[in-house]
This record gives structure tokens, C-alpha cells and sequence, in this order.
């Protein structure tokens, strides 16, 4: 059996063991915590006794060790349960607002990963240069700035104080062009991506740094190749091991960075759905998101464990 | 030269951050001598006044003064950072040393609890806690502390396996020391530089953390001061008041940029890997 088929089945193995542990934990936490669903709200006056029979119509009166039992035959079954509050599947619930989530997310993904490689790359190859310099203080700065604080400044001034950006949401009501959208995207934007641009650059100027230090690269300029062929051709092709492992490990980081950014702009997306939920006591809400940000961070794991399984022959060789 | 050039810069980040630290250490310290007003005393009459005329950062809402607000806050942001630092490591470095240095079955069963703290969606322990508990401050320094050490506890572990077939520990082994000696006074000095620098970058992790839960709502509750809460508030007035937001956030800013360049000018001065790069290019 190849090391790769023996190493998934064994991570499996380990995920899904992680994985009851997570939703037990979450469970028994979730139903002591004080506060039911729909007590939140006192002003909506509902009938205790219709809450009552709600709570007996969805299994909440029954005991904690068979309600977490039969959610787990449920989950095998690919079913997540129905919103308490909504009375629709959670599923359905999370897909319609993931869109907007992924719009984001995947944006800003790409265009904090881009900036990074090529800032980065030129800091580690002009070393202790003005540009190198420039780069090291932008990336400290955006890792030190609160993404819910840099927002506010900037809705402070490119909304408010020059009316040049909407301040929030998605789209005009009314609107919908594309231009409309792109500038709602803008603020949101920079804040998720300054605090990921800042995480990766920094990642992709060490592993520049460290390929241009390796022997082969003192071949290839004995050889006489130009820098530029020396870079693309021996440089990055080694360097970006490193930073697709890191990239993929951030994943969960850019939907918690979306949770935030999301709250301060009003974005219609999951974030803010999230922390509704959780607030409301929506139970199946509740388990669904910390099953799904538990899986996403296990299959980043992973994910990161095969590339460099596939990418260093040592590894292998050790096993 | 090289390597010289690659030690003076350490040396300048390591000296800008703790001068950095010390001067929002002593605001925060010295909160009672140097704020100008009671940071809970409301004035009516005076609120969302601009800064100046006796009130450094202007007022909030309730005419409280910002100014001593901030400063009480950033007490509170940086108790948080430290304690809970302190927290993660103690709890870090135990379990990766225990796992490190006896391997087998108890580095498995210690790796697969850091394993699940790791991956545990700490945001939702913290709502699911808040909800629990009031969240008073041991409760943050608590959540932030113990879920914050798996990272630390696999750097310690690694050290550990690297460590343990060190010739010294052989021989301290051999002299019949103690397991307990070996780590404390053989292996864990020996891994303090690593483990020096993931300490100092926790703080600034942790200290935002609390801000991001008092924006929340989630963190310590109003009518005490922390900058997180400060900004919540804010968010309604941001049309009219500038300075409401500004200035508890650049708090935040400059304490949390201050551990970020000491921790980073510890790094190029102790880190192996770039001690050994500044030798080229």
C-alpha cells in the first residue's frame, strides 16, 4: 500500500475520533449553557406552553445522551436537522448565505496571496533594501491592526467623511450592477486581506530567502543563467511548498477573519448568521457551524501533512 | 559582516519594542495618576465632545472622559496578554515535555488532546462560555489561556525529541538523574530561545483576542473600561465622532505592534534559521 493511502487512512482514523470529541464537547456545553431557545427574546411573548410542546415536537425533552445519539445516526446519514428558530434544514439555511461568504473569502484570498508572492519575492531577493524594508514594516503593521477597528476608520473616511464608498451591505437596493457590488467590496476587502497579506508575505519572503541560500541555486548562477531564469525556473518552483502548506492551513483563519469583517460591514454572509444562531440558542445551527469549522480545520491539516508527504522525499524515506 | 549587519537589526527591533512595551506598561500601570478624570464618571452635559478643553481624547456618549478610559483599558488588554501567556505556557511546556521526553503512549494521548484543542472552534467555546459564566476577567484570561497552548506544547515537544539524545542528556542520565531533573534543568534551558520568542508572540495574539471578544459583546462588560468595549460603543457614533474609535483602537495598535517587533527582533537575533541566513546575499 502506497504511504500516502496509509497516511490518510490513519489521519481519517484520527479526524474522526477529533470529531466526536468536538461535538460531544460542543453538545454538552451548548444544552447546560443557561438560556433555551427563543428565552433571548422576552419581548416576543411567546406561549410557554406552545414553546413547550415545540421543544417535545423536536425531541428537546428527552435525555441529553439519547438526543446527542440520535444527531450522530442523523449526521451519518448526511442529515444536519432543521433550524429551531427558522424551521427550515440548517443546510439549506448555510448554503443561501454562503455565496456572499465565498465572494469574499475566495477575493480576498487570492488577491492577499498574489500581492504576497510578489512583494515577497522581491524583498527576499533585494534583501535589506528599501522595497525589503517597506514590505517587513507593512506586514508587521497588518498583522498589529484589529481587522474590526481598521473597518471602522475606513468607513469613518471613505464613506462618511468623503462619500466616495458605500459604508455597508452588499448591494444598492435597487442597484445590482456590478459596479455597485465592486464597490461595496472594497472595504471589506482590505480589512480581510491586510491581516492575510501580512501573515503570508512574510511566509514567502523566508522560503524565498531559504531557496536562494540552497546549492543548486549557486549552480545555476555558476552556470551563468540570468537572475530572472534562476528565479522563475529554480526559485519559486521550490519555494512554493512552503507557502501552499501554509495557505492551505489558513483557511479556517480566513472564515473567522470573515466572521469579523462580515459584522462590521452588515455583508449578508454566514458570519453573521453564525454568531445570530449561536446567540439564539438554535441548537442544529450550533452543531452544524462547529462540526464544519472543526472538519474544514482537520482536511486543512491534512491537507498540508499530503503536500508535504508528496513535495519531500525524506519524509517518505523515513517511513 | 554579514552576520553582524543581520544581529544589529535584531538588536534596534528588540530595543523600539521594549521601550514601546515600557511606555504602555506605565500608562497602564500608572492609570490612576495619570488618567485625568474618574473613567466611569458620566457628565451630561458634556458628551461626544471633541478632544481638547481638559479632555485629551474628547468624551463618549456619556461624557465619559477617553482619555482615562484608554488608560484603564489597555490595564486590562495587557493583564489579559500576560496572564494568559503565562497560562499557555506553563500548560504548553508541561505537556510537551512530558510527550517529548517519555514518548510511546503518553506522547500519543498528549498529542491527540492538543490535537483536539487545536482544532476546537475556540469562538464558539467563548460564546458558548460567555453564556455560561458572566464573563468577568479570569473568565478571558481563562479561555484565552487554555486554549491558546497547543502550538506551544508542539514546539516544546519537538525541541524535546530533538534534545533528548543530546550527549548531555545521556551523561546526566547516566549520573542517575531524576527524568524530572533532566527536563527542567538540562532540556528546558536549552530550548528557552525558541520558546522565548512563541511566548513574547503570544501576548499580542491574546491581547487581541480580547479586544475582537469585547467588540463582540463577548468580552469583559461596560460600565468596565477595555478597548474592545470602548469600539463597540463606538461603531454608532463613527458619522459624528471620530475621535470615539480612533484612539482606544490605536491603543490597541500600538501595544499589540510593540510584542510583534520585539518578538520578531528576537527571532533574527536567536532563530538559527536566520542567523544562518544572514550570512548570504
Amino acid at each position: 500500500m502506497n504511504i500516502i493511502t496509509k497516511l490518510l487512512m490513519r489521519r481519517a482514523a484520527q479526524t474522526v475520533f477529533i470529531l466526536l470529541g468536538v461535538t460531544l464537547v460542543t453538545f454538552l456545553m451548548m444544552h447546560y449553557a443557561p438560556g433555551r431557545p427563543f428565552a433571548a427574546n422576552p419581548e416576543l411573548r411567546l406561549d410557554p406552553t406552545a414553546v413547550e410542546r415545540w421543544f417535545q415536537l423536536r425531541e428537546l425533552d428527552q435525555p441529553l445522551p439519547s438526543q446527542y445519539l440520535s444527531w450522530l445516526s442523523r449526521v451519518t446519514r448526511g442529515d444536519f436537522g432543521i433550524s429551531l428558530i427558522y424551521n427550515r434544514p440548517v443546510t439549506e439555511l448555510l448554503i443561501e448565505r454562503l455565496p456572499a461568504t465565498l465572494l469574499l473569502t475566495l477575493t480576498s484570498f487570492l488577491l492577499s496571496l498574489s500581492l504576497a508572492v510578489v512583494l515577497g519575492t522581491a524583498a527576499a531577493v533585494k534583501r535589506g533594501s528599501v522595497i525589503d524594508s517597506a514590505v517587513g514594516a507593512a506586514s508587521l503593521a497588518g498583522i498589529s491592526v484589529p481587522g474590526f477597528w481598521l473597518g471602522m476608520i475606513l468607513m469613518m473616511i471613505f464613506a462618511y467623511r468623503l462619500p466616495w464608498l458605500p459604508a455597508a451591505g452588499m448591494r444598492t437596493p435597487g442597484g445590482g450592477t456590478l459596479v455597485d457590488l465592486a464597490a461595496h467590496m472594497v472595504m471589506p476587502l482590505v480589512v480581510l486581506s491586510a491581516g492575510s497579506f501580512a501573515y503570508y508575505v512574510r511566509f514567502v519572503r523566508f522560503a524565498v530567502l531559504d531557496c536562494l541560500t540552497a546549492d543548486y541555486v549557486r549552480t545555476a548562477r555558476a552556470k551563468g543563467l540570468p537572475p530572472a531564469i534562476i528565479l522563475i525556473r529554480h526559485v519559486l518552483p521550490n519555494a512554493a511548498i512552503p507557502i501552499v502548506t501554509v495557505a492551505a492551513l489558513s483557511l479556517p483563519m480566513l472564515f473567522t477573519g470573515a466572521l469579523i469583517t462580515e459584522n462590521v460591514f452588515s455583508w449578508p454572509g454566514v458570519g453573521r448568521f453564525v454568531i445570530a444562531s449561536t446567540l439564539a440558542r438554535d441548537y442544529p445551527v450550533i452543531m452544524f457551524v462547529n462540526f464544519s469549522m472543526a472538519m474544514l480545520t482537520a482536511l486543512a491539516n491534512l491537507l498540508a501533512d499530503i503536500v508535504y508527504l508528496v513535495v519531500d522525499p525524506r519524509v517518505r524515506l523515513n517511513q | 559582516m554579514a552576520r553582524r549587519r543581520g544581529n544589529g537589526r535584531g538588536t534596534l527591533q528588540i530595543m523600539v519594542g521594549i521601550i514601546l512595551i515600557l511606555c504602555v506598561a506605565s500608562a497602564a500601570l500608572f492609570a490612576p495618576y495619570l488618567a485625568s478624570h474618574d473613567p466611569l464618571h458620566t457628565d451630561a452635559g458634556n458628551w461626544l465632545r471633541p478632544p481638547g478643553g481638559g479632555h485629551l481624547f474628547g468624551t463618549d456618549r456619556l461624557g465619559r472622559d477617553i482619555f482615562s478610559r484608554v488608560l484603564y483599558g489597555t490595564r486590562i488588554s495587557l493583564t489579559v496578554g500576560i496572564v494568559a501567556m503565562f497560562l499557555s505556557v506553563s500548560i504548553g511546556t508541561t505537556m510537551g515535555a512530558l510527550a517529548g521526553y517519555y514518548g510511546g503512549f503518553t506522547d500519543t494521548v498528549i498529542m491527540r488532546i492538543t490535537d483536539l484543542v487545536m482544532v476546537f472552534p475556540s469562538l464558539f467555546l467563548v460564546l458558548s462560555l460567555v453564556a455560561i459564566f458572566d464573563p468577568a476577567l479570569w473568565l478571558v484570561v481563562a479561555v484565552i489561556g487554555f486554549t491558546g497552548w497547543p502550538g506551544l506544547a508542539r514546539l516544546v515537544r519537538g525541541e524535546m525529541l530533538r534534545l533528548r539524545e543530546a550527549d548531555f542528556t545521556a551523561s546526566a542520565r547516566l549520573v542517575g538523574a531524576s527524568a524530572p531533573r533532566i527536563i527542567v534543568l538540562h532540556l528546558l534551558p536549552n530550548a528557552l530561545g525558541p520558546l522565548l520568542i512563541s511566548a513574547t508572540l503570544f501576548v499580542p495574539a491574546a491581547i487581541m483576542t480580547e479586544a475582537g471578544l469585547g467588540y463582540f459583546g463577548l468580552g469583559i462588560q461596560p460600565p468596565v473600561p477595555t478597548l474592545g468595549n470602548m469600539l463597540r460603543d463606538a461603531q454608532f457614533y463613527m458619522r459624528h465622532a471620530w475621535w470615539y474609535a480612533a484612539f482606544p483602537g490605536l491603543f490597541i495598535f500600538i501595544s499589540v505592534f510593540a510584542f510583534h517587533l520585539l518578538g520578531e527582533g528576537l527571532r533574527s537575533r536567536f532563530d538559527v534559521r536566520s542567523a544562518r541566513r544572514s550570512n548570504y546575499a
